[in-house]
Parts: structure tokens; C-alpha cells; sequence
């Protein structure tokens, strides 16, 4: 298993060089100059002789490769350049960001979760029934729907209508330092609508999971038994129709981005998400590059993951594929 | 394991909203002939009514109007941008099925190496890079779509490359390329043509998240996600529908092709029935 690992983890750094490259390639290829984004409204007024110096000085007169190398050698000891919009290094923007997003996207998926298997199972148990389709349309519907949308219409009735949550930030405006109880409270609005624009897919796996597996041997064998309808749902039935959706959990990383991205940035949530919007729309490219390789980072890491997860969880599957 | 009654009523739902959005959104402009962007202050902010189905914005402008306007935007950018992708999918699909070894393995690592970045972060890495505009959305969207069309196609090539009547075309001495363009090019194209249909809200989705980001179309040219986004403060003074009907329009045209295309997928595969999935 550790072979495995290892070699998976092998085939994610060709992958890694390539997108670190394409980002550089892209900047390249596009009209964004780093010199007049570093300058700002002074270089509208400087001469071309300080432009030129500032150029050389950012070492963005040299060519493509080599900057690519000399990011990617400086990014290993732990340097990412420095945030334009922030005024601040790269890696301390992400640092005092990233535990905030993890807090959010772990509650989220863990929301989805225990509400996907518990409604799955209700479903599955009886496909067609009248709970099935209502909760199914439900999810159809929630999977259509927008994240962002989602959130602006929770934060009018939650936050505007009943007064109960808080409509976005980390903490009251009033307040300047974080406790844990503020944070809790300000946590529950994003995470719940997080959660819910991830759910119907956990729903929809569950369901199936569990209603191909009532009509399997092992079900039936336990039904035979006389065994309890609850223990035949929750050991058996559940424990296999859980099985495919082990498998994907770890690749719904990309989509927990994508929520992520846009609930972060409705609820004002200050996590590392966000602070890619700001740098997308500031033009902010260290920063900006920093945060696309760290989530292409994420993702395969959550792809490792899977694999790893479907092989403790079914012993059929060997580690040598 | 729809039976055909449900069937037939989801056939027939789907296609008559897609039908009802798709002449709503091809007739009203031309002959209601209003300026969906004129501005009367003292008619701001009404709530839903006869007159105004939707309600009216914080600048006075009728709601229904701009939603009808606002998809029609959307719509356009989801089309072209899903047949772009589409284009390059089958093609790179194609090509990797037909020429098989190096060239296979080459791409298939690309379309790997693709989809490791979430789509939506990949899409504003390039619009913010190419500032926000009409072109650079639509390539944003192409650009993290054409994946899954690659995949679909390469491995629907593959497939039919061991079936009877390639052999027969090659032995009746059909070169390469005749084979490609003449008997597996028809054949693939009624599944991509089937993923191109799935592409349009998820492209139209796309495009709004962008819009609503600030990272989209221009404001003069308000699509859905523009107008969820220009309600944002309208909202937050307790006003609800400038937000709702927009969002309610993405959802209700993603959920129809999705049933239409579900519809189309059982004709193609009959052993597989669907369920409809998005």
C-alpha cells in the first residue's frame, strides 16, 4: 500500500510541473502586463526608463522558462513571491486563509454527508415511493440550482427575515477578536449552503447504493435470517451501497472548490477561496498562480485519497493497478 | 426504469418549457420592441404585480423583461461556448481514438492534466488574465468543457474500431482519414451531439457564476448571473425578487434540457435506461 502511494504520488508531479508551466504560459500569452499592474497609476506618469528598470527589476524581461524555473525552485523553500493586492508574501496571504476554508469545506462535507446517507437510505429503501420522488426532485432541482444564489436567499431569510444568523464575516463587525463561539455561530449559514449544493450528489449515490443492494443475495440472506429491518438497512444494505460512493468521495474535491469559491465570496468568509476572486478580479498574478496550483494540488491529493479509501474498504481491489 | 408514462410526461414537460424559454427568448425581444434598460426612479423596487410579474429593480426596470434578456445572453453565451467545446472534444476524442499509441497517450495525459484544476478556478484564472468580455468567457467556458466530450468520444472510437464494418470499409480499401471522416465521425456524432446538449446549463452555469463574480460579461450586456449580482444590495435591503426570478431561470432550463436530453440518451443506449440525471 505504501508502494502505491508512493507511486501515485509520483505521477502527480509530472501533472503539477505542467499546470505550474500552462499558468505561466497563459500569463504570458495574455495582455496582463506585470509591470503596469506593479505600478499601478504611477506607471501612467513614469518614463520609460524607470518602467524598463522596474521591469528588469521584477525579472519579468526574461524569458518564459526562466522565470517558470526560478518560481517553481524559490515555491519548493517556501517562497511564493509577493501578493500585489494584499502588500503582503504569497504564502502568509494562504497560511492565515487556508485553516479558515478548511474549517468551512470540512463542515460542509460533513453536513452532506450525514444528510445525504440519511436521506439516501429513506429513499432507497423504497424507490418510487412517495418520500423517494419528493426528495429526489428536491435534489434534482438543488442541483441546479446556483451556490451563489442559494446563499443570497439564505442570508435574506435567515439573516434579514428572521435575525437569527449573521449574514456573512468571521465574526461581529463589533468585535476584534475571534472566539470560538462567534465563529460558530458565523459558520453555520456558509456551511449549511455549502453542504446543501453538495448534497444531492451524496443523495443520489446513496439511493442507488442502497437500493441495488436490496435486491442483492447478501440482503436477502439477512432478511432470511429474520434479522431486524434496521439491521439489514444500516449493516447490510448501507454497508455495500456506500461502497461506489467511498470511491468518489475524494474526487468531489473539484466541486467543493467551485462551491467554495462562490459561498465563500457571498458570505464574505475569509478563506483562501475568496482570496482567489480578489486576486482574479485585482489582477493579482502571484497570488493568483499560487492559489491554482494549490488547488490542482487538492484535487490530487483527493484523487490519491479515493483510491485509497476504495482499497480499505473493499479488499477485492488490489494496490497493483 | 421510467415507465412510459412518466415518460412521456417528462418528454413532454421538458420539451414544452424549453419550447416556451426558446420562443420567449427568440420573439419577445423583437416585438415588444421596449428598452428592457430604461430607468424610471419612481417606479424602483416594486414588489411583484400584474403590471410587473417579476417586480422591479432598484433603477425601475421592469423585472420579467430583463430575465427574458438576461437568458437570452446566457443562452447565447451557453450555445456557442458548448459547440466550441464540443468541436475540440470530438476532435481531440477522435483523433486519440483513431490514431491509437503516442498521439493517445499524449492527449489522454493532457485531458488528465486539465481536468486536475477545478473548472471554475481554471475559468477565472483566464478571464481575469484576458479581462472579462463576451470572447473570453465563451473561451473560459470551452476551455474546461471540452474534457469530458474527449473522454466520451475517445472511448465510443475505440469501441467501434473492432466492430464488422470498419473491418469491411478497410479491407474494401478505405484509407485512414476515409475511414475516420466517413464511417467513424457519423458515427460518434449522435453522442456528442447528445453531450453537446448536456453542456448548454453547464456552460450557462459557468458563465453565470463568472458574471456573478464580477469576473463576466459586461454589465451593459446583463445576463442572469449579472442580474443575480447587480441584486445583491437590493437584497440586503430586504428585497427579494430582484434575486429570486433570475436564479428560478437558470434552473428551470437546466432541469428541461436535462430531461429532454434524458429522453435522448434512452433512445440512444435502450438497454440503459436513465434516470434523469443532470
Amino acid at each position: 500500500m505504501a508502494r502505491m502511494t508512493g507511486r501515485r504520488a509520483l505521477t502527480a508531479v509530472p501533472v503539477l510541473l505542467g499546470v505550474t508551466l500552462a499558468v505561466f504560459a497563459v500569463a504570458e500569452a495574455s495582455p496582463f502586463d506585470p509591470v503596469k499592474a506593479y505600478a499601478g497609476t504611477a506607471g501612467l506618469t513614469a518614463s520609460q526608463e524607470n518602467l524598463d528598470q522596474l521591469r528588469a527589476n521584477l525579472g519579468v524581461d526574461r524569458p518564459l522558462l526562466a522565470r517558470w524555473w526560478e518560481w517553481l525552485t524559490s515555491a519548493l523553500t517556501g517562497d511564493l513571491g509577493d501578493s500585489a493586492v494584499m502588500r503582503r508574501p504569497v504564502a502568509e496571504v494562504i497560511g492565515e486563509r487556508l485553516g479558515w476554508s478548511v474549517l468551512l469545506a470540512a463542515t460542509a462535507f460533513a453536513v452532506a454527508i450525514v444528510l445525504g446517507t440519511l436521506l439516501g437510505v429513506l429513499a432507497g429503501r423504497r424507490r418510487g415511493g412517495l418520500l423517494d420522488r419528493a426528495v429526489s426532485s428536491a435534489a434534482y432541482t438543488l442541483e441546479a440550482a446556483p451556490a451563489f444564489w442559494l446563499g443570497l436567499l439564505a442570508i435574506w431569510f435567515f439573516a434579514l427575515r428572521l435575525g437569527a444568523l449573521p449574514a456573512g464575516g468571521l465574526t461581529d463587525t463589533a468585535s476584534d477578536t475571534v472566539t470560538a463561539d462567534q465563529v460558530a455561530r458565523h459558520l453555520v449559514l456558509p456551511a449549511l449552503v455549502l453542504g446543501l449544493s453538495q448534497l444531492p450528489w451524496f443523495f443520489l449515490y446513496v439511493r442507488q447504493g442502497v437500493g441495488d443492494a436490496l435486491d442483492e443475495d447478501p440482503v436477502r440472506g439477512a432478511r432470511a435470517r429474520g434479522l431486524r429491518e434496521r439491521t439489514v438497512l444500516t449493516g447490510h444494505a448501507l454497508r455495500s451501497g456506500m461502497l461506489p460512493m467511498l470511491t468518489l468521495v475524494g474526487s468531489r474535491v473539484p466541486e467543493l472548490i467551485t462551491g467554495a469559491l462562490l459561498v465563500e465570496t457571498v458570505f464574505s468568509w475569509p478563506g483562501i477561496a475568496a482570496a482567489t476572486v480578489t486576486a482574479a478580479t485585482s489582477v493579482d498574478f502571484p497570488l493568483l498562480a499560487a492559489l491554482t496550483v494549490l488547488a490542482t494540488a487538492a484535487v490530487l491529493l483527493g484523487n490519491l485519497l479515493s483510491d485509497l479509501l476504495y482499497g480499505l474498504a473493499d479488499p477485492r481491489v488490489g494496490f497493483d493497478g | 426504469m421510467a415507465d412510459p408514462r412518466t415518460h412521456r410526461l417528462r418528454l413532454w414537460s421538458s420539451g414544452l418549457t424549453v419550447g416556451v424559454i426558446l420562443l420567449a427568448v427568440l420573439l419577445v425581444p423583437p416585438l415588444v420592441q421596449l428598452d428592457e434598460q430604461a430607468v424610471d426612479l419612481s417606479r424602483k423596487l416594486l414588489p411583484p404585480s400584474w403590471e410587473h410579474p417579476f417586480g422591479t429593480d432598484d433603477l425601475g426596470r421592469d423585472l420579467l423583461l430583463r430575465c427574458v434578456y438576461g437568458l437570452r445572453i446566457s443562452l447565447l453565451v451557453g450555445l456557442v461556448a458548448a459547440l466550441v467545446a464540443t468541436v475540440v472534444g470530438t476532435a481531440v476524442g477522435a483523433a486519440a481514438g483513431a490514431l491509437g499509441g503516442w498521439t493517445d497517450r499524449t492527449l489522454m495525459r493532457l485531458v488528465d492534466a486539465f481536468s486536475s484544476v477545478p473548472h471554475l478556478l481554471l475559468g477565472i484564472f483566464v478571464v481575469a488574465l484576458f479581462r472579462p468580455g463576451v470572447w473570453p468567457v465563451i473561451a473560459s467556458v470551452a476551455v474546461t468543457h471540452w474534457l469530458s466530450t474527449a473522454r466520451i468520444v475517445r472511448s465510443e472510437v475505440l469501441s467501434l474500431r473492432t466492430r464488422p464494418f470498419i473491418d469491411a470499409a478497410v479491407s474494401g480499401g478505405a484509407g485512414r482519414w476515409r475511414v475516420a471522416v466517413r464511417h467513424l465521425l457519423p458515427a460518434v456524432l449522435p453522442q456528442a451531439g447528445l453531450a453537446a446538449v448536456l453542456m448548454v446549463p453547464h456552460a450557462m452555469w459557468h458563465e453565470s457564476a463568472l458574471s456573478f463574480l464580477g469576473l463576466g460579461l459586461p454589465s451593459h450586456q446583463a445576463s442572469l448571473g449579472n442580474l443575480v449580482q447587480n441584486a445583491r444590495s437590493s437584497l440586503l435591503a430586504g428585497d427579494w425578487w430582484p434575486t429570486l426570478f433570475p436564479g428560478l431561470l437558470l434552473i428551470l432550463p437546466t432541469l428541461a434540457i436535462a430531461g429532454l436530453a434524458g429522453v435522448w440518451r434512452d433512445r440512444l443506449n435502450p438497454r440503459r435506461r436513465s434516470e434523469l440525471m443532470l
